[in-house]
């Protein structure tokens, strides 16, 4: 793996992306590190306030109860979708026919545009003329996402887990689909029920890809903006408003433009540290799969 | 079970959570050939009354179709840009090592971690200031932000799977860089440039807040139209929901020819 020479004209091949993702990355980003330490009143009117807008957000209580709530969110994500996901890995078939239709259903929900997840539930749950609303009305239980705290989250976590369970599915599927079958046949003549097989074979297999799962399924629900912004508009009240949403309101809704850049820079340093946690664990899983999975193992 | 087939539970089980996965989008095709008034007063579980006027209005009014017409426009673009660009620079990850190799890399990671929210306003901003607001290009290169470096992370998944050996055999050979890389490397890892434009497009696709943040009235994506809709008074549920089917449409046909590769996808090329 790290017999690859050293070539500094690579760079030449980098620079394309680098002025790309430079020109929608950095350039951004300096402003908003510039509105961050400054208070800006028109064209030309800008006054310095240092650290002002960090010290007035870190105060914030509705930041503090959004950035809870975010964490609640994603942690329950994780709890429900990745043992979902890999229970539905499992039940899978793994040739003919089928396989290509189960793919096809199950990365269905990933195709859809992120409000329009946010349309279907709006229609599907409505008490009025959703499937679901109806028939848990008539179930005798009261259920209104846009009224009670505790049914709009509930409907957020149905949503979430109907749009992004097939995610970690499929990567677990992926996983089991690279184990060798030599596997199975030695465990079968050790006479390993299927829970030792689950536990000594397919979980330790599927490592790799859980890592990768865990992390894109934390990161992508912590910045979850489009499907609650439709279904509930953070409400109601305040108790769906998770962090991105709480921060366009501040940017663009009320325009509170240093609070929420000195708020846009603590939201990507959280994001940032993370990233770095994911950078290294893919590191990992790419060379082990890579090491592991050549002909001579 | 008339030959005996033992049917396992775990089978059992997926086929009520594939029932369950496609309910939702049932509904919305329900609802999307049914009148507005005949949904409002009556529920039932199947349409009763077919109409298809809720998908002729979307086809004959051009504030809706044209919503579809640039939301493809810059899907496209974006798919194009961001695998041209990723090409060489894969190639680079995957053969080469250069001063600042794995910094690069995961900064561009960072990328696509970065919450889209905080780049709104700034990128707003800057769109207005070199005169590209409501345009095309606009959003394909806003999109850039997250698909350039997702299209870098799986084509070097892809690249690092053909063996070195093969470019210092064709060195040998006498082929010329630019022949070797458009004419032999490049047809080797075709599946991994399809699979990574097949994620461009839907990345691309998938996002609202910057489409919509970049764009007012000429190239306003089908998702903007929509909300636009949600919020006006008078909801019309027929239409909205025949506005959401027709958006499922696209990834739908493309779906089939990638997927066995979708997971390698979503994995960042590294499964």
């Amino acid at each position: 793996m790290d017999t690859k020479p050293v070539n500094q004209r690579a760079w030449l091949m980098v620079a394309p992306v680098l002025v790309i993702v430079a020109f929608s990355a950095l350039i951004p980003l300096m402003t908003v590190v510039n509105y961050s330490v400054q208070d800006i009143f028109g064209p030309g009117e800008a006054y310095w306030v240092g650290v002002e807008w960090f010290q007035e957000v870190l105060r914030d209580r509705r930041l503090h109860d959004a950035l809870f709530r975010q964490f609640l969110f994603s942690g329950l994500v994780l709890l429900i979708e990745i043992p979902l996901g890999v229970a539905i890995a499992l039940a899978m078939p793994r040739s003919g026919w089928k396989v290509s239709l189960v793919l096809i259903v199950l990365a269905l929900p990933l195709l859809i545009p992120w409000n329009v997840i946010g349309t279907i539930w709006i229609i599907f749950t409505r008490p009025d003329i959703g499937l679901f609303g109806v028939a848990i009305n008539a179930a005798g239980l009261t259920f209104d996402h846009t009224a009670r705290p505790l049914d709009a989250w509930v409907t957020l976590m149905l949503m979430e887990v109907w749009h992004w369970t097939p995610l970690v599915a499929l990567l677990a599927y992926a996983g089991l689909k690279a184990i060798p079958p030599a596997y199975y046949q030695a465990a079968r003549i050790d006479g390993a029920g299927p829970w030792s097989v689950f536990w000594y074979i397919q979980l330790p297999k599927m490592r790799g890809v859980l890592t990768i799962a865990v992390l894109l399924r934390f990161m992508d629900s912590f910045l979850i903006y489009a499907e609650p912004f439709v279904l509930t508009g953070g409400g109601p009240g305040n108790t769906t408003t998770f962090l991105s949403i709480y921060l366009v309101k501040m940017a663009l809704g009320q325009f509170d433009l240093g609070p929420a850049a000195a708020f846009s820079i603590i939201y990507f340093l959280i994001v940032l540290l993370f990233s770095w946690v994911f950078y290294q664990a893919l590191q990992n899983v790419g060379r082990a799969d890579r090491a592991g999975g050549g002909p001579q193992g | 079970m008339a030959r005996g087939m033992p049917i396992r539970a775990g089978t059992v089980g997926l086929v009520i959570y594939l029932i369950l996965l496609m309910l939702p989008i049932y509904w919305m095709l329900n609802m999307s050939l049914r009148t507005n008034a005949d949904i409002l007063s009556t529920f039932s579980l199947v349409p009763t009354s077919l109409t298809l006027d809720n998908y002729l209005k979307i086809f004959t009014d051009p504030s809706w179709y044209s919503g579809y017409i640039n939301s493809i426009l810059y899907v496209s673009m974006n798919m194009v840009i961001s695998v041209a660009v990723a090409l060489p620079a894969a190639y680079a990850f995957s053969r080469y090592r250069f001063l600042g190799d794995k910094h690069l890399f995961f900064w561009l990671l960072t990328n696509r971690m970065a919450p889209a929210a905080v780049f709104a306003l700034p990128f707003f901003q800057l769109y207005s200031s070199v005169g590209l607001i409501d345009t095309h290009i606009a959003v394909a290169l806003a999109h850039c932000l997250f698909n350039v470096p997702l299209a870098v992370w799986i084509l070097e998944g892809f690249m690092s799977g053909v063996p070195r050996e093969l470019d210092e055999m064709a060195a040998i050979d006498g082929h010329g860089f630019p022949k070797f890389f458009f004419f032999m490397f490049l047809p080797l890892i075709r599946t991994g440039i399809g699979v990574t434009a097949f994620f461009c497009f839907m990345f691309s696709w998938v996002e609202l807040l910057m489409a919509r943040t970049l764009t007012t009235t000429e190239a306003k994506p089908i998702a903007a139209v929509m909300t636009r809709t949600v919020s006006a008074t008078g909801l019309d549920w027929g239409l909205l929901a025949a506005a959401g089917i027709l958006t499922i449409v696209p990834g739908a046909l493309v779906i089939y020819f990638v997927r066995n590769y979708i997971a390698k996808g979503f994995a960042l090329g590294r499964v």
